[in-house]
């Protein structure tokens, strides 16, 4: 198995995003007939078997990078994630139309108008775990602001003044409510997408085409 | 004492350099024997050279100004540095002009990506033929160039860089959506360009699924048939050109690894017509391309064909090394 794993040949190589996606996307896999027993039963490792392909378990983070690198040959990941990876070389070949969150700004409860920073200061100060799609985002409205990239929760920048407000991924939006915030803007919504490695789209394009199409009737 | 390096860069001893060099030889080894002569080029040229050839190009070039304040830049590959040379030193000599090069060239790259900034090209230029004979001297001697390198499975897609704006346009699309269409292939967005389609208003749901369908076309020589008649003349005119570098192609006996790709686009600007990738299964990225690039002759001041291709020396000396290692395996087992 591990041979298989390194070299070309073999089943396709599918990276499963692990977290809040993963259920859904185990269903959809459930659908098309991947067995995804393995996965369900072993939370420890990070290979499975699942028949016709290979299940490589991964934070959605990593995703791109296993895919472009030709690691893995397929991949499921949010939308999210390939919006703040965009130079990433990769395929993106399907909307699967699950895990669907909003990417929004939020500042605290109550706070309308532009906060004392940014009228004395004249920047904005935005704390988020996707400085791109901020920053993109921003300067896309001519908007000045200062992006502060954080990697845990995002909501305790703006309560303990860090940042004016942030920029991060919601699907009910109950953690903002939770932590006094409340969203002001969306900017774009989010759902899981399949990827694919380019070589591997064009050398096993029967196989990738098979699986896509199937994926495809069982999202829509 | 440690001496770092930047990243992106490396030292090669001897072990790995033999066989690089090994490698290089043998390629030449092709090139001489189809009658292209090995040329080389400064490694710095004015950064308006490398902007002429491809205006995206010298976004990723290492600019500096020099001693007199001339803005140079390091080349980001060979073929313009050639384009320049033959435009500047063969007004004289009747072409074809045939000539090959394996050289270093420079791009900055995003960091910690695994991508170097200082890699390896070995590749040929074909300048004063025309039609589909061009394309086919290059593709044989690319393939000979892989069967050289012991690369037996890498496989040459073969795609054309008008067929889309062709498609487009047959099926009463806008230059507009030409243009920002042309743009998701190029980020290889499906998903996005599916819904841009089904936006712009332009098309009907039948129209949009056979762009989406055609766009992922890849397969034998059969596929262009099977193509022809659902988009237009302008689309139809495309894929004569392809059937006739097909035909020209299998002429030359390498036809079985070529695979005909509906989608591809380059990343290089100055292509036109005919274009090339080679994929082989162990290395997750393409390990050569080339193709058509009448145009940038043309930005140079020269009214010929070109046409050329480019190996990648790094990721093809790893598909070298994982071949040895499952044959090795293999034996093993």
């Amino acid at each position: 198995m591990l041979d298989s794993l390194t070299g070309p040949g073999g089943p396709l190589k599918l990276a499963v995003p692990r977290g809040a996606l993963m259920d859904e996307v185990l269903a959809l896999l459930d659908r098309v007939g991947i067995d995804t027993s393995g996965v369900r039963s072993d939370s420890r490792s990070l290979v499975f078997d699942g028949g016709e392909v290979t299940l490589v378990t991964m934070r959605p983070y990593d995703v791109p990078t296993y895919v472009e690198a030709g690691a893995a040959d397929l991949g499921i990941t949010g939308k999210d994630v390939l919006l703040e990876q965009d130079d990433r070389r990769i395929y993106e070949l399907l909307d699967l139309d699950v895990g669907l969150c909003r990417m929004v700004l939020a500042t605290r409860k109550g706070d309308t108008g532009p906060s004392e920073h940014q009228r004395r200061l004249g920047m904005m100060r935005i704390a988020t775990k996707y400085p791109r799609i901020a920053e993109r985002y921003f300067e896309g409205q001519g908007r000045q602001v200062e992006v502060v990239e954080v990697k845990g929760s995002i909501e305790l920048a703006p309560l303990v003044g860090l940042a004016d407000g942030i920029v991060d991924l919601v699907a009910t939006g109950r953690t903002l409510v939770e932590n006094n915030l409340e969203e002001r803007e969306q900017i774009v919504t989010c759902t899981a997408r399949l990827v694919a490695n380019g070589v591997a789209y064009r050398l096993r394009s029967q196989e990738v085409d098979s699986l896509t199409s199937r994926l495809r009737e069982a999202a829509g | 004492m440690i001496h770092p390096i930047p990243p992106g860069t490396r030292d090669v001893l001897p072990d790995e350099m033999r066989e690089l060099r090994k490698l290089e030889e043998s390629l030449l080894g092709v090139f001489e024997s189809f009658g292209y002569g090995e040329v080389r080029t400064p490694t710095i040229e004015y950064a308006d050279v490398v902007g002429r050839g491809d205006e995206a190009s010298v976004g990723d070039a290492y600019r500096f100004f020099d001693d007199r304040g001339e803005l140079l830049a390091l080349r980001t590959d060979m073929t313009i540095p050639i384009a320049r040379l033959v435009a500047t030193r063969f007004g004289e000599v009747p072409p074809p002009w045939r000539l090959s090069y394996v050289a270093n060239a420079y791009r900055a790259v995003t960091p910690q990506r695994a991508r170097l900034r200082e890699f390896g090209q070995a590749g040929i230029e074909l300048i004063g033929v025309d039609g589909a004979d061009c394309i086919a001297e290059v593709v044989e001697i690319l393939a000979g160039s892989l069967d050289a390198a012991g690369l037996g499975d890498a496989v040459i897609g073969l795609g054309d860089a008008g067929l889309w704006a062709a498609l487009v346009r047959d099926l009463g699309g806008s230059d507009g959506i030409v243009e920002s269409s042309s743009r998701r292939l190029a980020e290889h967005d499906m998903v996005g360009l599916g819904v841009e389609l089904r936006q712009c208003g332009e098309f009907d749901v039948g129209q949009v699924e056979t762009l989406l369908e055609i766009i992922q076309m890849r397969g034998g020589p059969d596929l262009i048939s099977s193509a022809r008649g659902r988009g237009g003349a302008l689309f139809d005119e495309v894929l004569d050109r392809m059937e006739s570098t097909c035909a020209a192609i299998s002429a030359g006996s390498v036809g079985g690894r070529i695979q005909i790709d509906l989608g591809m686009l380059r990343e290089l600007g100055y292509y036109t017509g005919s274009i090339l990738e080679v994929y082989d299964p162990s290395v997750g990225e393409a390990i050569g391309g080339g193709g058509r690039y009448d145009g940038l002759m043309k930005r140079f001041g020269v009214e010929q064909p070109a046409a050329g291709f480019s190996l990648y020396l790094e990721p093809i000396h790893k598909a070298q090394l994982e071949q040895d290692r499952t044959r090795g395996g293999g034996n093993n087992a």
